[in-house]
């Protein structure tokens, strides 16, 4: 019987192998291979095999996600890669959106486009913004083009003609030439990637789709044969970046989905967590050795947004990036984990990140050739991490060489000792992501108080409680396992995919029948892609609008009722529009027009509706600590010797008041003075505060 | 130890307020209507303290907002002394002289409020499309002509909208809802910002904001003081040609660092233009300050504190100093150009730290159809859209210019599809003008040529009040050669030559090409050969080439 299921998350840092079966898990972490990442990734699954005693016959799904499409993007690894576009626009990829993210620095960079001019080759043709055709698609230079790109032996081409989310029809046309002369070279069209206004931003991520398709593909075919060997014979799905799985093939046309899996797959655990627990609003917090990420969860569903930037190249500033419009889960990435370098700015403030460490040469206290200090590290000196049991004890800290860098770098100039320098660290870090989730709640109208917080990835435990008491939350989850929260994730999510389609209609021209035909359409394209990869399940489908101020350019998604649409409609999606916007904005802006803007159609395989709600944990018990550990509390600018636990010997219903700390072989979680701790009937640590 | 707990409680204060006018500018940005605000990113945002002093401003926007906008709340504080105001109350103006620089950006202001006791204020900025006058030109010879003006007034009182006002503007605006749209905007960001403002107080259990602006404005002033400490110490002078409205103009400055601060003095400058391409000191002082900033201290927080540090002076009526009613409109011509000239004065000091020069003001056209433009038909669709234009900037001492990117304007380009689902303009073409950046070590940015066409058989107008360089190219520094010159024609071929109005016909199109950026350092044959920018590899393109 295959009935286990696997998921793998491949890191930056780590690669994550989770196994369920019969309500047993199994996990494995082990570091990364950047030149062929699916050797480490069978290692890891090969390990986790072992430790559970399985064999390859025995898994019956194996969910994929993967760094390896950011990171290409990144380092800029991807394909030969030439775009076709409307002539007179050469440049637009190059010359992005004209500005400057930072006004005082003059050295900036700007990102460079993936493709260079000298294979971006411009065409005749022309529609207009109504869609209509201005000047018919060369199609001759269209064959002396392909003829050049034979020449430069490009591996593949983006096609991205001037409106082609209005009428598609020249894009098409072009990439029906091209396919025919250029046999094997992938082929990616805007407005099959990104149906939407804004030239920019969709000539860049079909670009950017381009750019991994090759490289993704050699991947995903080597994987399978590396799979065949090893005898896993299961269905492979791969995670994407909104959320849901999707199928080899559908992952091959468009590879730029893939982009940041490994965090839609936590911002799934956190959902899926929050509907078993019945938490209504959650935000999700995951920080591991690079960056935290934060994402609101509201009625068990992550937040989802089509916008996303990759591949920052200037002190990781926002907008220093390329753009990608793809279906993402709706988060707020910050340079905010374990390797974050902290450094005094010229007026003496200490700041945390962006720039990280990462894992070489990693932490001071790794003792790999690291000179500056690190959130790590000045966990290390204020004593909530045990130097001898990180990572499972593999790697042995070096607590002194942590407190001078701490003191050196950070105490000196502000006449604080290290205790004091490293405390200032951590409040820092936490205060920059509640500053992010803050900003985040606003944009995305969340009220983080009533939030709960579910927090996981090998760094957020330590710093889950405080950043909590800053967001005045007051209730944090600590799910078990929560070092692999990612790779659970996969194992959560359902089959889904999204599609979008530009198609604006003016308040008094609402057109139910041609709305209800474009979802139709719609929905059956995206049901083809979803039931390839789950025959016989039932199927989920979830249309929304996009909608403004006519004359605005900002859009707020609402969602259309589990029906065809009725000519009434546009009333009451007027009225809900106007709601979500007050709520947002503070404002009713009565007497203007709405426009209904994008179309989307999300089909999914059910989600589950979570087990039934667990039985009350057994009466409290007090547990006995592992030990005792020094750590510096800032309130009282003392050491304090606080109880230290050890997590496997905690059994549902034990209670514990803080200040304590539970360890587990792969992260430890800091219970603040104040705070409380219960051991739920499903092993998630359940800390609250009055 | 409590020290300690205080100066990071102090810190983190501080990132929240800056995080709170981030929020306030994101949601202008979110809920503008006008293309040049919610595209192009022309607004800013601040807080303040009770006196008016800026303690914090958002990264978005330009300069020229910001800085102006930092003396503009103390004006609005003496027509409405502070114990006057009372919640829900929001100010308006968009006095060119008392807020940023011309009718068409409205500043507002509103108080915040804790508990029924005023603790600072925010004000916000952006440009609004249309204020009637003359439109956004530079043919007005008199502030009068150029559109609406509003003096101090209330925008809103105790919660209810001023609809007089309200009324008043949209009834003298060729697009009233654009307009009524974006004073929406400024409001809802300010208001968003008060209450973010009451919330972080009482979390920290704070019932003012003013000692933590203390702490603020003299950490921050100490920081920009001893950064120019650092400097040496005397006078250095440069100048810059330009090409004027009704004559060349003549920029002249002499920059001082003292003990105490820098002070520019801009003696010699050519008088003020009979035209609206002066710069009301605010301006001027706005972009000088952010000039000696990007060169001296870019790293210190923006704000009333670092801005005392530098002072400006000018001759009354001179084009860096206009006293009303002179004209104002095409301000940023003259007020872009003055951080080139700023960075001229540093290069003897500060030689290897300063880049060349860059095509500076960015050209904001102001392009128009309908039956009023000579030649139209009665049936012309009437429309209104600003295509904005980019030169390139120049070379860096380690680095290329950046091609088609504003500075020292924080503002970027609208889309090209989104200009044309406004209007029935079509452009042929835009892309990088090659060859356009100053030859060097490091070559200047390139700027980019645009060509327009109107596919209605009906005429358009463009107003090229910001077109600027076409006779006197961005120099290069160190050695490095100038970027190529502007130059604006229609199709058909006749020279725009200068910064009218003009009537491209039925039929012909309106080819633009800005000015590229200088180079820096004296180019080896090698690195001519180099820029892959500039490379001749790939076919050309295939629209209609450049007509001289």
């Amino acid at each position: 019987m295959r009935r286990a299921r696997l998921a793998a998350d491949i890191g930056g840092t780590f690669t994550d192998v989770v196994l369920e079966d019969a309500g047993q898990r199994f996990a494995a972490k082990v570091l990364t291979t950047p030149r062929a990442p699916e050797d480490g990734m069978l290692e890891g699954i090969a390990q986790v095999l072992r430790s559970a005693e399985r064999t390859a016959g025995d898994v019956g799904v194996l969910i994929h996600g993967t760094t390896l499409a950011t990171n290409a993007l990144i380092e800029r690894a991807g394909a030969r890669t030439a775009f076709v576009t409307t002539a007179g626009f050469r440049d637009v990829l190059e010359m992005g959106y004209e500005k400057r993210y930072e006004h005082y620095d003059l050295n900036l960079e700007l990102p460079a486009p993936l493709v260079p001019r000298e294979l971006r080759f411009p065409v005749a043709e022309r529609i207009t913004a109504r869609g209509e055709v201005h000047l018919p698609l060369a199609e001759d230079a269209l064959l002396q083009i392909a003829a050049s790109l034979r020449q430069a032996q490009v591996e593949a081409v983006a096609v991205g003609f001037l409106h082609a989310y209005a009428n598609d029809a020249h894009e098409r046309r072009a990439g029906e030439i091209l396919a025919a002369q250029l046999p094997g070279v992938a082929l990616t069209l805007s407005a099959a990637v990104c149906p939407e206004i804004r030239e920019y931003e969709r000539f860049s991520t079909a670009c950017a789709n381009a750019y991994v398709q090759p490289l993704m593909a050699r991947y995903l075919g080597r994987l399978a044969e590396a799979l065949e060997r090893l005898g896993l014979r299961c269905p492979l799905y791969l995670m994407t970046s909104g959320g849901g799985l999707t199928t080899l093939e559908t992952a091959r046309r468009f590879p730029v989905r893939l982009i940041e899996s490994g965090p839609a797959g936590g911002a799934i655990l956190s959902a899926c967590i929050a509907r078993d627990a019945r938490l209504s609003e959650v935000l999700s917090f995951d920080m591991g050795g690079t960056t935290a990420k934060i994402c609101f969860i509201g009625h068990g569903r992550p937040e989802q947004s089509r916008k996303f930037e990759v591949a920052r190249v200037w002190r990781n500033l926002k907008g220093s990036g390329l753009p990608v419009r793809v279906p993402v889960t709706e988060m707020v990435e910050i340079g905010a984990g374990g390797g974050s370098i902290a450094r005094l700015d010229a007026l003496g403030r200490i700041r945390v990140g962006p720039q990280s460490a990462g894992a070489e040469p990693g932490p001071v206290c790794y003792r790999r050739g690291g000179a500056e200090p690190t959130v790590t590290d000045a966990n290390v000196v204020l004593g909530r991490i045990d130097p001898g049991a990180f990572a499972g004890g593999t790697l042995a800290l070096d607590r002194h060489a942590a407190e001078r860098a701490v003191l050196e770098r950070i105490g000196g100039r502000l006449k604080l000792d290290a205790n004091w320098a490293a405390a200032g660290i951590g409040e820092i870090v936490e205060e920059n992501m509640a500053s992010a989730a803050r900003v985040h709640a606003i944009e995305r109208g969340k009220v983080a108080e009533r939030c709960t917080m579910i927090a996981f990835g090998g760094a957020a435990p330590l710093h889950a409680a405080n950043l909590a008491a800053k967001l005045g939350m007051t209730q944090v989850l600590v799910p078990l396992d929560a070092s692999v929260g990612s790779a659970i994730g996969f194992l959560r999510a359902p089959m889904a995919f999204e599609l979008v389609r530009s198609f604006a209609l003016s308040e008094d021209r609402f057109d139910a029948a041609r709305v209800n035909r474009l979802l139709e359409a719609m929905a059956r394209e995206a049901q083809a892609v979803v039931a390839a990869g789950a025959p016989g399940e039932a199927l989920e489908t979830r249309c929304a609008v996009e909608m403004r101020h006519a004359g605005q350019g900002h859009e707020i998604a609402v969602p259309l009722p589990d029906r065809a649409l009725a000519p009434e409609d546009g009333a009451a999606l007027r009225e809900a529009y106007q709601a979500r916007y007050e709520e947002q904005f503070g404002l009713r802006v009565a007497d203007v027009p709405v426009e209904y803007l994008s179309w989307s159609v999300t089909v999914s395989t059910a989600v589950s509706a979570g087990d039934p709600p667990p039985a009350p944990a057994p009466e409290s018990r007090a547990p006995a600590p592992r030990g005792r550990r020094e750590v510096f509390d800032a309130a009282s600018g003392k050491k304090a010797s606080l109880p230290a636990y050890w997590r496997a010997e905690l059994a549902p219903g034990a209670r514990l008041a803080g200040p304590a700390l539970v360890a587990e072989p792969q992260t430890t979680t800091l219970l603040p003075a104040g705070w409380s701790l219960e051991v739920t009937a499903a092993g998630h640590l359940l800390l609250t505060r009055p | 130890m409590h020290d300690m707990q205080e100066q990071l409680v102090r810190q983190i204060l501080w990132n929240r307020l800056i995080a709170v006018v981030e929020e306030q500018a994101n949601v202008l940005l979110k809920t503008a209507f006008g293309t040049i605000t919610r595209e192009a990113g022309d607004l800013s945002a601040g807080v303040y303290d009770t006196q008016g002093r800026m303690l914090a401003q958002a990264v978005t926007g330009t300069p020229g907002h910001v800085n102006t906008m930092a003396t503009a709340v103390a004006h609005f504080l003496e027509r409405y002394p502070a114990a006057s105001l009372k919640p829900g109350d929001v100010l308006v103006t968009n006095d060119p002289w008392l807020g940023t620089g011309h009718l068409f950006d409205f500043v507002t202001v509103t108080p915040a409020f804790l508990d029924a006791r005023l603790i600072g204020f925010f004000a916000s900025t952006c440009h609004l499309i249309d204020v009637g006058g003359r439109g956004f030109v530079a043919e007005a010879t008199s502030v009068y002509e150029e559109g609406l003006y509003i003096p101090h007034l209330k925008l809103a009182e105790q919660g209810r909208l001023n609809d007089t006002l309200l009324a008043i503007l949209m009834g003298n605006s060729r697009e009233p809802t654009q307009v009524r749209g974006d004073l929406l905007g400024l409001l809802s960001c300010n208001e968003v910002a008060t209450r973010r403002l009451a919330a972080m107080l009482r979390e920290f259990g704070l019932a003012e904001l003013d000692s933590l602006g203390e702490h603020i404005l003299e950490t921050s002033r100490r920081g920009m003081l001893e950064a120019v400490q650092r400097l040496p110490r005397g006078t250095w002078r440069a100048a810059m040609q330009l090409d004027g409205y009704e004559a060349p103009i003549e920029l002249r400055a002499a920059l001082t660092v003292s003990g105490d601060g820098i002070h520019v003095d801009y003696a010699g400058t050519s008088a003020a233009s009979r035209f609206g391409i002066n710069s009301p000191k605010c301006y001027t002082d706005a972009y000088t300050s952010f000039g000696i900033k990007c060169i001296v201290a870019p790293d210190i927080p923006n704000n009333a504190g670092s801005l005392s540090v530098m002072t400006v002076s000018a001759a009354e009526d001179s084009i860096v100093h206009p006293l009303r009613p002179r004209p104002v409109t095409a301000r940023h011509v003259i007020g872009q150009m003055l951080p080139e000239l700023v960075f001229g004065c540093f290069e003897e000091p500060l030689a290897g730290r300063v880049p060349a020069e860059g095509a500076g003001s960015m050209w904001v056209m102001g392009l128009s159809g309908g039956p009023l433009v000579a030649g139209a038909s009665a049936k012309a669709a009437p429309f209104n859209v600003i295509s904005i234009a980019i030169g390139g900037m120049g070379a860096r001492p380690d680095k290329d210019g950046l091609s088609t990117t504003a500075f020292p304007s924080g503002v970027g380009a609208i889309p090209v599809e989104i200009t044309e689902a406004q209007s029935p303009l079509l452009f042929r073409r835009r892309e990088f003008a090659q060859g356009s950046g100053g030859e060097g070590l490091q070559r200047g940015g390139l700027g980019a040529v645009i060509e327009i066409e109107n596919t209605d058989a009906e005429p358009f107008s463009v107003a090229c009040a910001t077109v600027e360089r076409r006779n006197h190219p961005a120099r290069g520094r160190a050695g490095g050669g100038a970027g190529r010159v502007a130059r604006v024609a229609l199709a058909s071929g006749k020279v725009l030559p200068g910064k009218e109005t003009y009537v491209v016909p039925a039929g012909d199109r309106l080819i633009a090409e800005m000015p590229g950026g200088g180079g820096y350092g004296k180019a080896s044959t090698a690195a001519i050969c180099d820029g892959s920018s500039q490379s001749a590899a790939a076919p050309a393109p295939a629209s209609s080439s450049w007509v001289p």
